[in-house]
């Protein structure tokens, strides 16, 4: 039951876009139609279910003090959590990487669609924020996979809901110069807005 | 929007680098200027190519905070793309990645240091800041897109631009949300006490990230309704 929590929590009371507003690059420009933003959700969705767990284990046997214990009796002082930003960035860097390849050799469509999109999720602060969050909240193992793949539906769910609305809204009239990215913005804030109804929720 | 004042800035910086580079292609060519004014207008970071946005909504409560994050990414931003420029022919493609963040983490470092040993009472306040540059989309955006497949020069000024171009956003969103959300600037208070007791009372929500929202589309709404190439067609 508590892992339902965990992921219920994940995706709809603190999800990484709407609650927080973290991702929001991809998130924005990656949700013109829904076919790419589907796409772009599955890969975060990936990739956030592999580096969560990761980054989990990298911390808890390398990088907290005393960690390092299982190496050597007279290294249990060392505490290098100050590498927490870079080993994590690492991680992820290099999760990216392979999921690049694996996108390029077996979806080229998609791979083309993201485009440059793609590379940045590296850089998308959902994916680095989980790892935070995660060590922030001191999850265990299990929750951590449950958090990673909590955490990226509900950015899957938000980029989707955004590339819905933003096709339906191609049908309304529209100021020229508030088409597209203007309105993404705006309706981007009303739906952090709404989502704000979700703080009084606890589970 | 008004981008003069924040020209006449970067133009000091590269004077140094023109003696190094090739005599082939004059430093000052008319498309090396366009690479460092077009991201003010044509091809802002933030308003046109949607890179940078997570960190405009964190820093931009308060005005102070996005003058640092703006200076510190322009210094990056522009080490990272000559780094990586000087670097483009060794880096396999393959782990591509992991050598651009090295070098950004690398220089994010540096400047974190800097700032402690020059600034320490920001540099306390801006600690978790600093380190998101690391993780801001527009430097390693710019690298993939510009530093890995032009000269050094060209990139310097890019990275320069559009560390520049992204800082005046920035810039322009703190103001607001400052002045609105807590009735200051810069920490001074600017709107005067007897507003308050006749029942003015500073509006909360520019405390919360969706403002940030709101006002960065009201700027594209103002850039692009004067720029009309920007206009999305579809």
């Amino acid at each position: 039951m508590d892992l339902v929590n965990i992921f219920i929590k994940a995706a709809f009371l603190e999800n990484m876009v709407l609650a927080y507003f973290l991702g929001m690059c991809s998130f924005l420009a990656v949700s013109k139609t829904v076919k790419t933003a589907f796409g772009l959700g599955i890969a975060v969705i990936f990739v956030l279910a592999i580096t969560a767990p990761l980054n989990w284990f990298v911390n808890t046997y390398f990088l907290t003090e005393g960690a390092l214990a299982f190496i050597h009796p007279s290294l249990a002082s060392v505490d290098l959590t100050f590498l927490q930003f870079i080993v994590f960035i690492a991680t992820i860097a290099s999760m990216v990487q392979l999921v690049e390849i694996i996108v390029e050799r077996f979806f080229p469509p998609l791979y083309n669609a993201l485009g440059i999109f793609l590379p940045l999720i590296t850089v998308n602060c959902a994916i680095l924020g989980g790892s935070l969050f995660l060590i922030e909240r001191e999850y265990a193992f299990d929750e951590s996979v449950v958090f990673g793949i909590g955490s990226g539906f509900g950015f899957f769910l938000a980029i989707v809901a955004l590339a819905s609305i933003r096709e339906k809204l191609r049908y309304s009239h529209i100021p020229p110069a508030m088409r597209g990215l203007g309105m993404a913005f705006l309706v981007t804030g009303l739906m952090g807005l709404a989502f704000m109804s979700f703080a009084g929720i606890s589970l | 929007m008004s981008t003069d004042s924040t020209l006449a800035n970067p133009v000091v910086v590269p004077v140094d680098v023109a003696k190094d580079s090739a005599p082939k292609e004059p430093f000052w060519s008319p498309k090396n200027k366009r690479l460092l004014t077009d991201p003010f207008n044509d091809d802002n970071p933030i308003t046109v190519q949607v890179l940078g946005v997570c960190s405009a909504l964190a820093v931009t409560t308060q005005l102070k905070t996005a003058l640092v994050m703006s200076v510190s990414v322009v210094v990056v931003m522009a080490c990272a793309n000559l780094l990586i420029s000087l670097l483009r022919n060794t880096i396999p493609s393959r782990i591509r990645m992991i050598v651009q963040l090295l070098v950004i983490s690398g220089l994010v470092v540096m400047v974190d240091q800097v700032l402690k040993a020059f600034a320490y009472d920001v540099a306390r306040q801006l600690s978790v800041y600093i380190g998101l540059i690391i993780t801001n989309c527009i430097i390693m955006g710019r690298l993939e897109a510009m530093a890995m497949s032009s000269k050094p020069a060209p990139s310097l000024l890019d990275g320069i631009g559009n560390g520049v171009g992204y800082g005046v956003i920035l810039i322009v969103v703190a103001f607001f949300r400052e002045l609105f959300g807590a009735g200051t600037l810069l920490g001074f208070q600017v709107v005067p006490q007897v507003f308050y007791d006749m029942g003015y009372v500073n509006n909360g929500i520019m405390l919360t990230s969706a403002a940030a929202m709101f006002i960065i589309a009201i700027v594209i709404w103002i850039q692009r309704s004067r720029n009309t190439k920007l206009v999305d067609i579809s």
